[in-house]
């Protein structure tokens, strides 16, 4: 088993001498003496907290992130509940049902202004002068920053939710599977298997036809099948944990089931799911843009980056701007969680003992990194057209 | 072993009931299958709904209807398939529908997994070898880059420059001189990340790299390449040559005189073997002849490994065989490049041939020449799009699987053995590295039969993934359902298969 060397003591709990793996040759005691200096009289958890926190790249990426998260959502402010479906509300203007919370930006997403400049091409000058409609309008002459911004609203709103969704439904599921073993094991395994091969794009076309633009709903059933993939690496580490020392010390001390998976054996997994956490929601954006680019997603008139692509993929010669701008977007915000889930996946490696000095130059993701994670893809139809492979799946953990 | 087999079959037919029974349902309930019939103007609009209901079941409960296409479904166990009929293909089979989508989803990523595993591999385990390097960040950025790529976006942008803007080019092929310093500059500066050693070493990669790029792009802008490519004797020699300098590198060393002879004599052989092969090619051009001569490729590989060889037979051989085989590859592109100016004469695009839509260009007849260069020119882009990113997770996969296995004791065995550094990467951290990545790659395969919804979409491409977004769009759950049985079956054997090809290879594994 390639992880049965991870942290060997709960978190929290370690003293200096952290994941030191048994059988090292002497010629790397000497420098093991040096990196244990480093993290002498810190805890597991400091640990990590800085290693992450000089990750160089994973920290823009985070700032970057949150920049986005802020603009998009203050800039044209939001809708809170609603269907995303246009309605005349009590001032006999059309505008989205549901309680509309106004944001700085003077412009929204579904009026049409009248068009500025010929065609519809952005105002904004390089490199300050933004002017009316900084991305341009669409051809009805709606306002592409404020579509945009929109779309970024319900992918990041689509993205974070079935990040946690399916993590919770992960650990649930994996842990009880791989902690009670048994029966309890198989049913549960038999049931992913149902739900990973159930094709995504089904339950999102019948979803999407239901909730229309609403992307709440939209990101709790995603989230609640996409967590296979988690389910089964939770499991995989719960099978190994669970035969280890501290566990029947635990044990023996008379803790309960439940003590001792949340207690004493989440935390020794918790790097794991984080990881796999932000790898499942840099593929949930990607699923949720894919979706609505079908038509089966996020719907018109509520937008979502992936719609406004659909909706002006032919223009790409006459109107490039409406184009590049959600693009964009979508590869900035795919590539910062990346950054950032790549950020954790070396503080929590137990094998980098150092950690990483402000002046060196660690800019990107080293040691074992293995960047598909599981991503309750469907088997057949893989949305993202990406290999949907899961490492998890590897025939380790079952056929041993 | 067999007991294991039939278990995981058993548990996975129960598995793929189960999930058939759950997307039926929600298939059959989600749209309306009469919904093109109620809107139509046609006088025998109720004869026609009445009839739809009728071979559809419809006044029957959609559990009902489960039943019955599970009772058709049952049947492939004995080899009479009924998975009933599509309606909006014309009543046509559903067996007949997979069986062409299948045909062409497989033509289609094909190409793009051997390209993607290839190019992933080879580019993976330079990072790993040379880690922390400029090389290793610069591609780890790009793989990240290319994995938060959405494939719709990609796909448009490569119809945009990969295919409009480059018949521009290929039409009038005038380079400005930054476009030959960027080519030199690039390859100059990835040889040298890739070669690394000391500053002198390091400056000459540089300069071999820029130089002979820019030489390359030179003479075939001057001899009006772009305009008529073709390979011919001296590109074949010219070519074979570099095959055998880099493959004797990665399997045996240059130091190896007798490698080297040996896969350079192949290279002579299919020289001398080029003139009578234009005849062969001309009267009986049939796709077999290429099978049976790719067979005597391996054969003349073989035979000339085994001549030159003295106690290393086998690995001569190898050596050999891959060379032989590559260099007839290069002799059958340059006998397709010969009916290219005959190509371009009559396909519908005067200026360039790489087509944005289809498998094929309608309508057009040729001998197998004319089809290769065809189905080429129209696999390109969408084979592009689905390696750009499926390149990137292997790139990944590679990198960390032979760091983490650079990094054992038996590595270090060989090492202190006094092996060489390739004999150490090729033959002790390789092939190791390599355990982890066929499981993933046999598993990939199977979820790949389900074909690439989103650029089938792009590329108007007729395979799987059109079909079943048809199926879904009309509610034709024949369709949907005989696409999920496909599918569904395929990624079982293939998981089956990858757990079983994982314990083969690596001992330590047991299937029970």
């Amino acid at each position: 088993m390639a992880r049965t060397d991870r942290t060997q003591t709960p978190l929290g709990a370690g003293t200096g001498a952290t994941g030191a793996m048994p059988g090292e040759l002497g010629v790397e005691e000497r420098e093991l003496t040096i990196e244990q200096r480093q993290t002498a009289g810190l805890s597991q958890g400091a640990i990590i907290r800085r290693r992450f926190f000089r990750h160089r790249a994973a920290m823009i990426a985070l700032a970057v992130l949150i920049i986005l998260i802020v603009f998009s959502f203050s800039s044209v402010g939001t809708v809170i509940g609603g269907t995303g479906r246009l309605a005349v509300n009590a001032e006999g203007i059309l505008a989205p049902n549901g309680w509309r919370v106004p944001g700085w930006w003077d412009k929204d997403w579904y009026t049409t202004y009248g068009q500025l400049n010929p065609g519809g091409a952005p105002t904004w000058v390089l490199p300050f002068n933004f002017g009316e409609f900084p991305f341009g309008q669409d051809t009805l002459g709606k306002d592409i920053f404020a579509r945009v911004m929109r779309g970024m609203q319900q992918s990041l709103t689509v993205m974070f939710i079935v990040g946690i969704v399916s993590t919770v439904f992960g650990i649930v599921i994996g842990a009880v599977s791989g902690f009670f073993r048994g029966w309890v094991d198989s049913i549960l395994m038999r049931f992913t298997d149902v739900v990973i091969i159930v094709p995504i794009i089904v339950l999102g076309a019948i979803l999407g036809r239901i909730f229309g633009g609403n992307a709440i709903v939209l990101g709790l059933f995603l989230g609640i099948i996409s967590w296979p993939g988690m389910a089964r690496l939770v499991r995989g580490e719960f099978l190994g944990l669970r035969e280890r020392e501290f566990v029947d010390a635990a044990r023996v001390a008379g803790a309960s089931s439940t003590r001792i998976i949340f207690k004493h054996i989440l935390p020794n997994a918790v790097g794991v799911i984080i990881v796999n956490a932000t790898l499942l929601m840099s593929a949930a954006i990607l699923i949720e843009t894919s979706l609505s680019y079908l038509g089966f997603g996020i719907q018109a008139p509520d937008v979502s980056l992936g719609q406004i692509i659909s909706e002006y993929k032919e223009a790409f010669r006459t109107r490039p701007w409406l184009f590049w701008w959600p693009g964009l977007f979508i590869v900035v915000i795919a590539l910062c969680i990346n950054f950032v889930g790549d950020g954790l996946r070396d503080a929590f490696d137990p094998r980098q003992k150092r950690i990483p000095r402000r002046n060196r130059r660690r800019f990107f993701g080293l040691g074992r990194t293995s960047i598909a994670g599981g991503t309750g893809t469907a088997v057949g139809t893989s949305i993202t057209d990406k290999p949907v492979a899961d490492p998890v799946t590897r025939p380790k953990k079952d056929t041993q | 072993m067999l007991s294991f087999v039939v278990r995981r079959l058993l548990a996975t037919v129960l598995v793929l009931v189960a999930a058939s029974f759950v997307v039926y349902n929600l298939t059959a309930n989600y749209g309306d299958p009469l919904a093109d019939l109620k809107g139509s103007k046609a006088p025998n609009r109720q004869e026609l709904i009445d009839q739809r209901i009728e071979m559809l079941n419809l006044n029957e409960p959609s559990i009902v209807r489960y039943v019955y296409w599970l009772g058709g479904a049952a049947k492939c166990l004995i080899g009479q398939c009924d998975l009933g009929q599509s309606y909006i293909r014309g009543n046509q089979p559903v067996t007949e529908a997979l069986a062409s989508a299948a045909g062409s989803t497989i033509q289609l990523i094909t190409v793009s997994t051997i390209v993607a595993i290839v190019f992933g591999v080879a580019v993976g385990m330079i990072t790993a070898l040379r880690q922390y390097s400029g090389f290793d960040y610069t591609v780890t950025f790009f793989t990240f880059v290319l994995y938060s790529l959405p494939v719709f976006w990609v796909a448009v942008l490569l119809k945009e420059f990969g295919a409009i803007r480059f018949n521009d080019f290929m039409a009038n092929p005038a380079i400005p001189w930054w476009g030959y310093a960027i080519v030199g500059l690039i390859f100059g500066v990835t040889l040298m990340s890739i070669v690394g050693g000391p500053s002198r070493t390091r400056l000459l990669s540089f300069g071999i790299g820029a130089v002979a790029s820019v030489g390359i792009l030179l003479v075939l802008v001057l001899t009006g390449w772009f305009q008529r490519p073709t390979v011919g004797i001296i590109g074949i020699l010219i070519t074979g040559a570099a095959i055998t300098v880099v493959v004797s590198l990665l399997s045996t060393g240059l130091k190896n005189r007798r490698a080297l002879m040996a896969a350079g004599a192949t290279v002579v052989v299919w020289a001398a073997l080029w003139q009578p092969l234009q005849f062969l090619f001309f009267y009986v051009p049939q796709y077999w002849v290429l099978l049976v001569l790719a067979i005597v490729a391996i054969g003349i590989g073989v035979l000339s490994g085994m001549v030159f060889g003295r106690d290393d037979k086998r690995e001569l051989a190898r050596t050999a065989a891959i060379v032989s085989v590559l260099t007839y590859l290069v002799v059958v592109v340059d006998r397709v490049l010969l009916v290219f100016p005959d190509y371009t004469q009559r396909i519908p695009l005067k200026n360039g041939i790489i087509a944005t839509i289809g498998a094929t260009t309608p309508g057009l007849r040729g001998d197998i020449w004319f089809q290769m260069l065809d189905s080429f020119a129209h696999l390109l882009l969408p084979t592009i799009a689905l390696t750009l990113i499926s390149f990137a997770a292997y790139t990944r996969y590679a990198r960390s699987s032979l760091l983490e296995v650079m990094n054992l004791d038996y590595v270090r065995t060989a090492r202190a053995k006094g092996l060489t550094e390739r004999t150490v990467i090729m033959r002790h951290a390789f092939r190791n590295a390599m355990i982890p990545i066929a499981t993933i790659v046999a598993l990939d395969i199977g979820a790949l039969i389900g074909g690439a919804v989103i650029t089938e979409e792009v590329f108007a491409w007729q395979g799987m993934g059109q079909l079943f977004v048809q199926g879904l769009d009309h509610t034709d759950v024949n369709l949907v359902m005989g696409f999920f049985l496909l599918t569904g079956v395929v990624a079982v054997i293939f998981n089956i298969l990858a757990d079983i090809v994982y314990a083969a290879l690596d001992p330590r594994i047991r299937v029970s």
